[in-house]
């Protein structure tokens, strides 16, 4: 490849890798809240609520996330096809991030419930006791010390997420990855897809040290 | 008629069962304003689920329990424990402190925070309000250089002492300990105790479970002894301790001693 290809497919990856950002931000954006929603649910002593949560966490841990994609992407028109009425498709882009959330929602879910369970139950005897609402126990008392118990797991899920940003080329959308194959295939060489790894490799190593000080940060407790 | 306004706390024929167990077994129990109890008893006999009891953080079975004028919880038409609607549970909240075995420190909170935090957030006190009051109370617990310390930078006994403050901060009407000095090296047993006499010596009243029998003998206005879920024996404290009438409270001085 000349130089002037690889100066052109670099400025190219650069607007991808917008994309890339938009699908990774997007995702945390819905799914970390989504997460927690779904957490306190599978907490639920209500079996009725427990149960269809516990499927849901089932089936989006348990089948691949590109499946997922390609399924609520095609889902729409497939069932509009059977049933004989017009179901306008998603826009792969949203599909992607509907996609990302719901199935990042799930690991977030059993994160958060992890870090929740570890608060010693004296912590909300102590709340309690002190006259603190349920609300203010959880965003006072809890949710500070689950933060600080989910860092390493969340870390892992952040930098996950970044990879797995590569999967919406299977639905068309323009990111990263699907420019360097793309590239790879017209200029029959895979140093479009070595510049692509540099790429997630540079973002991760943002996350990473991101994650790192923030850890560093809450380190003032144990 | 006796005087009730006396009467801080009254509990009548507490029942209590987990999983079918018996816990409590038709206890009664009351204090007065201004008495300091200590309940003494082998582990397992319900000390501390009385104190949980008297503080929300397990329901009853069957009872009654009122402080001052205010009913918590009494006999329902079925027979079965009813409690207050929130609105009153809330007031009641007010009236009690409760000082943990473990402490229960807000780990994440410096000590001013775990102190003033729900002044600010339960009484609606300004923040210059409880910080004064807190400083107050680290004074009297001789912690004032440690404001700004987190829990773990301190010893277990400056962890008590804390939690102590933070109990009082809210100006409660009792405090109850449960085995404050349980969880704590030997050498720090001391500085609880001394600030529990203090406290005895400010009028404070006061529900003590421990087994400190010394501090027992010497602090408390009352002791009473509990074994399987019934008071045994209750008395002055000093008789109790001397002079137990009971031959399961003689067989349990015998062996702590």
């Amino acid at each position: 490849m000349s130089l002037e290809t690889i100066y052109k497919l670099v400025t190219n990856m650069l607007s991808a890798s917008a994309v890339t950002l938009e699908v990774f931000f997007l995702t945390l954006l819905f799914s970390l809240p989504l997460g927690l929603l779904v957490a306190s649910l599978r907490m639920s002593k209500y079996k009725i609520i427990q149960l269809p949560i516990r499927f849901y966490l089932l089936i989006m841990r348990g089948t691949p996330l590109i499946l997922q994609l390609i399924f609520i992407y095609f889902l729409p028109s497939q069932l509009g096809d059977k049933l004989s009425v017009t179901i306008p498709m998603l826009p792969r882009f949203g599909a992607a991030i509907l996609a990302f959330t719901l199935n990042y929602a799930a690991y977030f879910a059993e994160i958060y419930r992890g870090g929740i369970q570890a608060v010693p139950t004296g912590q909300h005897e102590a709340a309690a006791v002190l006259g603190l609402s349920k609300v203010q126990t959880f965003f006072r008392v809890v949710l500070p010390q689950v933060i600080k118990n989910i860092l390493p797991a969340m870390g892992n899920e952040f930098m996950t997420l970044v990879k797995d940003t590569a999967l919406a080329q299977t639905i068309g959308v323009m990111e990263i990855f699907r420019l360097a194959k793309s590239s790879t295939s017209t200029n029959s060489s895979i140093l479009p897809m070595f510049v692509a790894g540099l790429f997630y490799l540079i973002m991760n190593s943002v996350v990473s040290k991101g994650f790192s000080s923030l850890g560093k940060r809450l380190d003032y407790y144990k | 008629m006796e005087n009730n306004h006396e009467k801080l706390l009254v509990m009548q024929d507490i029942y209590k069962a987990f999983d079918g167990t018996a816990v409590l077994k038709g206890i009664s129990l009351e204090v007065n304003c201004g008495e300091v109890v200590a309940i003494i008893g082998p582990s397992g006999s319900g000390k501390s689920t009385l104190l949980r009891c008297a503080t929300m953080l397990e329901t009853v079975d069957a009872g009654t329990i009122r402080y001052l004028d205010k009913t918590m919880v009494t006999i329902g038409a079925d027979g079965k424990a009813k409690y207050s609607d929130k609105k009153q549970l809330k007031e009641i909240r007010l009236c009690f402190g409760l000082v943990f075995q473990n402490f229960n420190l807000f780990p994440h909170f410096s000590v001013m925070q775990n102190i003033t935090e729900a002044p600010i957030r339960v009484l609606g006190q300004s923040k210059q309000d409880a910080e004064a009051n807190a400083r107050n109370l680290l004074a009297k617990m001789g912690l004032s250089e440690k404001e700004d310390a987190y829990p773990c930078q301190l010893s277990g006994g400056q962890q008590q002492r804390i939690s102590i403050a933070r109990a009082l901060a809210l100006n409660p009407k009792i405090l109850f300990f449960d085995e404050p000095t349980s969880a704590l090296d030997p050498e720090l047993i001391g500085e609880i105790l001394k600030v529990i006499r203090d406290l005895a010596a400010e009028k404070m009243t006061m529900v003590v479970v421990t087994h400190e029998m010394t501090f027992a003998r010497d602090v408390a206005d009352r002791v009473i002894f509990m074994d399987e879920g019934v008071i045994v024996e209750q008395g002055v404290a000093a008789d109790i301790i001397k002079n137990p009438q009971s031959e399961r409270t003689r067989a349990f001085l015998r062996r702590v001693e």
